[in-house]
């Protein structure tokens, strides 16, 4: 049984894509998460100059949530273009297995378009670019993330499509931690992206020792993920699939075979997973795979993206 | 006939088993919890033993995450874990660690953990370890634990100058090891590198079934070496730059297989450390920039 599936005109083995900020720091570290069974793979969130993440504690959790607040940090495009480099040097010998997608982060609409610029550049492009402007781990240092706002959104997003002159597909990443996904993922759609990933971490929340009074993480806000979250990942990306029509990579709450499908049948066509490595370890894609792979035998499944959406059809 | 969305494969659908959900990682408890400091002990100039009110279960090569609230969390080698108490020996060596030392007996600090691979030994072994600097501290607990399997221990513990020495009474003290020490600058006992001690030693006859070292990066590639050349198995520590300790913020993995040293170390085989092209030559910062040792 496969579980290949095309997104974007980029063929996935498996729709299982490691999330932005887990593993990504080196392309030796993605080439080994895609060796562990990702799909695809994604980078660290990559800034256009050095930017120091926060100090730690950065990532908590416990069976029930998972907390970070890393701070995004980047040693700048030109680590990145060495990463890339590696990264796709490995995939070219592996004939094209788990593709790479670039995620770019900034400060400001025009320094979006400044690194989108700058990373089209690279000797071999990433396959997808991913465009992350809904950090809720930076509002100290830049204000409420843009994908909290329709016409900030969009209007990064014009630039960033711009800015890659059409060489490889854009994909935005948005906050759930708005009152309206739905008209942001239209705008977003609407201003020229070619996919959507849905979603960021939710919240931000906080985690307080209760010896101390003190706020645990260093930042004292981070982003909320993990299983609990996948009733609200579901709903949110089966109203925005009811919305759009540019493919949609479902991130959040997935740990299991189960998890993947349900969120799929919600409308996504990849699946990103960055804390259910916490969970069940770094091979947690292979996992995965696996267990999507036997319930799609059960079910007389022959192709994945038949049950894309599907929830929307039976 | 797949399922298309007509509900035809629900028809077809075998009747499905039950089948537990996955199981998830045994841990899943990584929040700092705040403990007392119990006894505050000053080792030599630059080194202090923090002994913490909370035992986390660790074994000799682990490491836990030491929090200052509103400060900063770092890791830090078990220097000790009696099953009661938490020992850390700890040296002054920056911002966090000033901060540290300023802590008074009674004062809260964070820990978790334990995270790591452990030393792996057996039963009545003899066991070289080799400790450069602070490294003297978690092998003083690994020789502990070979001691109580029945075996012995060669200890060697090299430091700058006898200012910088660590650990050297407890060690004299412990049965059934044999404390040997070199100093840089030849101001207490062998005058140069432990390692060049080890050889010749090993040139002399000496017999050992394993070598366990911890300590900076090119002393450790020096003992490799000499494991390699006398075929005696050896494990040593990777220390690289750690924030969550649990294998998923991804800013300890090292070139290039890419795995990080939190889970994977930082206690490695030293042939799979050699694997590596990073070792022994950079390790990399906050940011992930490389940085040559």
């Amino acid at each position: 049984m496969s579980l290949s599936i095309t997104y974007n005109s980029v063929a996935f083995q498996n729709p299982l894509v490691l999330a932005s900020g887990i593993l990504g720091v080196t392309g030796n570290s993605l080439k080994n998460v895609a060796e562990n069974g990702a799909g695809g793979v994604t980078t660290k969130s990559i800034w256009l100059e050095e930017h120091k993440g926060h100090p730690n504690p950065t990532m908590i959790g416990d069976k029930h949530f998972f907390l970070n607040a890393v701070g995004v940090p980047h040693g700048g495009i030109e680590k990145a273009y060495e990463e890339v480099a590696t990264y796709m040097a490995w995939k070219n010998e592996m004939d094209g297995r788990a593709p790479l997608i670039g995620n770019i982060i900034a400060n400001t609409a025009e320094n979006f378009g400044k690194t989108a610029e700058a990373l089209m550049k690279c000797e071999v492009l990433p396959d997808l670019l991913e465009v992350n402007i809904s950090c809720p781990n930076v509002e100290d240092e830049f204000g409420k993330p843009f994908a909290c706002d329709l016409d900030q959104a969009s209007r990064v997003t014009e630039i960033v499509k711009k800015a890659t002159q059409g060489k490889i597909p854009i994909i935005v990443k948005l906050s759930p931690n708005v009152d309206d996904i739905v008209s942001i993922a239209k705008g977003v759609e609407d201003a020229g992206a070619d996919g959507l990933c849905c979603f960021n971490t939710f919240g931000p929340g906080m985690a307080i020792d209760i010896e101390t009074a003190q706020p645990i993480l260093a930042n004292k806000v981070g982003g909320v993920s993990g299983p609990g979250l996948k009733p609200l990942v579901v709903k949110k990306v089966y109203d925005v699939y009811k919305a759009v029509k540019i493919p949609i990579i479902g991130t959040g709450s997935v740990i299991s075979g189960r998890d993947a499908i349900e969120l799929m049948m919600a409308g996504a066509t990849l699946i990103g997973m960055g804390t259910a490595v916490y969970y069940r370890g770094a091979d947690v894609f292979a996992k995965v795979a696996k267990e999507m792979e036997d319930w799609c035998v059960e079910n007389d499944v022959k192709d994945l993206s038949e049950i894309v959406g599907l929830a929307h059809r039976m | 006939m797949g399922c298309g969305g007509g509900g035809n494969c629900c028809k077809n659908k075998k009747k499905a088993e039950w089948k537990p959900l996955p199981q998830l990682m045994g841990r899943a408890n990584d929040i700092p919890r705040t403990v007392k400091i119990l006894d505050i002990k000053q080792e030599n100039p630059s080194v202090k033993t923090f002994t913490l009110d909370i035992s986390v279960g660790g074994r000799p090569g682990q490491f836990v995450n030491l929090w200052i609230p509103r400060v900063n969390e770092k890791p830090f080698s078990i220097a000790f874990d009696d099953g009661r108490t938490l020992q850390l020996s700890i040296a002054k060596v920056g911002p966090f660690t000033e901060l540290l030392f300023e802590k008074k007996v009674g004062d809260k600090v964070g820990i978790r953990g334990p995270y790591g691979k452990v030393f792996m030994f057996g039963e009545e072994e003899r066991v070289a370890v080799v400790g450069g600097g602070y490294g003297a501290a978690p092998l003083y607990f690994t020789a502990a634990h070979v001691i109580a399997l029945g075996g012995t221990v060669e200890f060697f513990m090299g430091a700058r100058s006898k200012d910088h020495l660590l650990f050297t009474e407890r060690v004299e003290a412990l049965e059934g090891a044999n404390l040997h020490v070199a100093t840089d600058d030849g101001s207490v006992g062998f005058e140069g590198y432990n390692a060049t001690l080890l050889a010749d030693l090993l040139k002399d006859g000496l017999k050992l079934d394993r070598i366990l070292t911890v300590g900076p990066e090119l002393m450790m590639k020096a003992v490799s070496n000499i494991a390699l050349e006398y075929d005696i198995p050896c494990q040593l520590s990777v220390e690289r730059y750690m924030k969550c300790g649990f294998g998923v913020c991804g800013q300890c993995v090292i070139d290039d297989s890419g795995m990080t040293t939190c889970m994977n170390g930082p206690v490695m085989d030293h042939k799979l450390a050699r694997k590596h092209s990073e070792f022994g030559k950079y390790h990399r910062d906050s940011m992930g920039r490389k940085k040559d040792w």
